[in-house]
C-alpha cells in the first residue's frame, strides 16, 4: 500500500484545500455556538473547546499541507513556469496542480485566521 | 508658469470646497462623538480605529507608489523572475502578514471591550429598557432597593457599572459614543453591557436601531460623576422630591397623569410612561430632544404628538393653559 496516493486526474481535487477550511470553519463556529448557547449539554469548559479548535486546526493545516504537496507534485514541482495555456493535457494537468496548489495556500491562510479569536477569546459572552 | 497655475486652481478648489471637507470632521466633536472617548471601551475602540487608519493609509500610499511606478514612463523591464519574487512577497506574503497582525490586534481587544467576569455581588446593576420611544432606568442598589429614573443614566467615574438592557416592544441598540457600547436591545431577552468611565461629563446617547417613526428622537443623557457626588445624587433619589407636595401635585393627580406615569411621594403609580419622580433634575425633556425648561415640558404636555410623532402619550392640549403651566412648573421642580 503507498502512503502517498498515486497521481489522479480529476477536477474534484481542487477543491481539497476549501472544503477543508469550509468544515473547519463549521465546526469552529457551530462547535463553539453551541456550547456557549448550552454549556451543561457537554459537562466540559471553555478550555476543552479552545482545546478542541486547536486540535481540528492542526488537523485541518495538516490536510491542506498535504494536499498542497499533492498539487505541487501535479504542478511538476515548479517545472514549467505559468501560465499554462496551451491547448494540451500536460498544460491542463499543470493548471490545475498550479490552481490548486494556490487554492491550498489560501486556504491554509483561511484556516489560521478562523481559529485565531479561540487565542484570545477564553469565555463566553455572558 | 504652468504649475503655479495648476497650484492656484487647486487652491481654488480648496477654498471652495473646504467648507464640506471640515463638514464631517465637525461632527466629530462634543457630546455624541466616539473619537472624543470619555469611557475604557470608547477609548479602546478609538485607538483600534487610528491603528486601523494608519495601517491603511500605509499600505494605500504603498500601492499607490507602486501603480505610479508601474505606470511611469521610464519604466526598467524588470526579469520574470524578480517580477514572480515581488508578487510572491508583495502580493501573498505581505498582506497575509499584515492581516493576520491587525487581525490579532481587534482580537486582543475584544475581552476588553465585552468583559466577560461574572459581576461582582457588590457591583450596582442599572436596568435599562428601551420603548417606543423612550428609556427605562432602574439603578438596583447593591444594599437592597432601587431607584427608577428614565432618559438619563449616570455613571460613577472609575467603577465599572453593569447594564441589563432589555426591550419591552421593538428592537432598540443601546450607544453611548463616548463611553462605550452599542448592544442591541432585543424583546424577550436581557443583554448585558459593562462600562467604565474615565472622565467626567454628559454625553448624548441615541437609539442605534430603527424602532419607530420617532427613533431619530429617541435619546438619553449619559452623565458621567465622580464617585462621591454620584452617591449623594442616588442616595437623594430614594427620597421623593422636596417639592412634591406642592400645588402642581393635585392638578397631575385630578388630570389623570398618575394613570401613566409615577411620582414618589405622590398617589401617581402608573408604570406606561417615564417615572418623573425627579424630572426637573434632568438634562432633557422627551427624551433627549428638548432643553429640560417649564415651556419645553407646558409644550410636551400639550402636543407631544407634534414633539414626538406616533408617541404613545396622547396631546393634553384641551387642558387649561394654566393648569399645564401650573403641572409643568411642579414638574421642573421636582428636583
Amino acid at each position: 500500500m503507498r502512503i502517498i496516493p498515486r497521481q489522479v486526474e480529476t477536477f474534484w481535487t481542487l477543491f481539497t484545500g476549501p472544503i477543508v477550511w469550509a468544515l473547519h470553519f463549521l465546526l469552529c463556529y457551530v462547535g463553539a455556538a453551541i456550547f456557549c448557547a448550552k454549556p451543561d449539554m457537554f459537562g466540559v469548559s471553555f478550555e476543552a473547546v479552545r482545546m478542541a479548535i486547536a486540535g481540528i486546526t492542526v488537523v485541518a493545516l495538516a490536510a491542506i499541507a498535504f494536499s498542497a504537496f499533492l498539487a505541487w507534485r501535479q504542478w511538476g514541482f515548479g517545472s514549467d513556469d505559468p501560465p499554462h495555456d496551451d491547448p494540451t493535457r500536460r498544460d491542463r494537468i499543470l493548471f490545475q496542480g498550479f490552481a490548486t496548489l494556490l487554492l491550498s495556500g489560501l486556504s491554509f491562510i483561511a484556516v489560521i485566521y478562523v481559529a485565531l479569536p479561540v487565542l484570545f477569546v477564553s469565555e463566553c459572552l455572558r | 508658469m504652468r504649475p503655479r497655475q495648476k497650484l492656484s486652481a487647486f487652491g481654488t478648489l480648496m477654498r471652495r470646497f473646504s467648507p464640506i471637507l471640515t463638514l464631517p470632521i465637525v461632527g466629530c466633536a462634543g457630546i455624541q462623538s466616539t473619537l472624543e472617548p470619555a469611557g475604557e471601551e470608547a477609548r479602546l475602540v478609538a485607538i483600534l480605529l487610528w491603528v486601523m487608519t494608519g495601517a491603511g493609509a500605509v499600505i494605500w500610499l504603498g500601492v499607490v507608489a507602486l501603480l505610479l511606478y508601474a505606470t511611469g514612463r521610464r519604466r526598467k523591464v524588470h526579469g520574470e523572475r524578480e517580477s514572480a519574487r515581488l508578487i510572491l512577497w508583495g502580493g501573498a506574503v505581505f498582506p497575509a502578514v499584515a492581516l493576520v497582525l491587525l487581525l490579532a490586534y481587534a482580537l486582543w481587544l475584544m475581552p476588553g471591550l465585552r468583559p466577560f467576569v461574572q459581576p461582582a455581588d457588590d457591583a450596582m446593576r442599572i436596568e435599562v429598557t428601551g420603548k417606543q420611544f423612550w428609556w427605562d432606568v432602574i439603578y438596583h442598589l447593591p444594599e437592597g432597593g432601587s431607584v427608577a429614573s428614565a432618559n438619563e443614566i449616570r455613571l460613577p467615574v472609575g467603577e465599572r457599572v453593569e447594564l441589563e438592557l432589555k426591550s419591552s416592544d421593538v428592537i432598540h441598540s443601546f450607544w453611548i459614543p463616548a463611553l462605550g457600547g452599542k448592544m442591541d436591545m432585543i424583546p424577550g431577552r436581557t443583554n448585558r453591557l459593562s462600562l467604565l468611565a474615565i472622565k467626567p461629563g454628559i454625553f448624548r446617547a441615541p437609539c442605534a436601531e430603527y424602532c419607530g417613526t420617532s427613533h431619530a428622537l429617541m435619546a438619553f443623557s449619559a452623565v458621567a460623576m465622580e464617585p462621591d457626588g454620584f452617591r449623594q445624587w442616588l442616595t437623594e433619589r430614594t427620597q421623593p422630591s422636596a417639592t412634591v407636595a406642592e400645588a402642581g401635585s393635585a392638578l397631575f393627580l385630578r388630570h389623570g397623569c398618575g394613570a401613566c406615569h409615577t411620582v414618589a411621594g405622590t398617589g401617581a403609580a402608573g408604570k406606561v410612561g417615564p417615572d418623573l419622580s425627579h424630572v426637573g433634575s434632568r438634562e432633557t425633556i422627551g427624551a433627549g430632544i428638548l432643553a429640560n425648561t417649564e415651556e419645553n415640558i407646558a409644550r410636551f404636555i400639550a402636543e407631544p404628538d407634534r414633539i414626538k410623532p406616533n408617541s404613545h402619550m396622547p396631546p393634553f392640549d384641551m387642558l387649561p393653559e394654566d393648569d399645564i403651566r401650573a403641572i409643568a412648573a411642579w414638574l421642573k421642580g421636582l428636583q
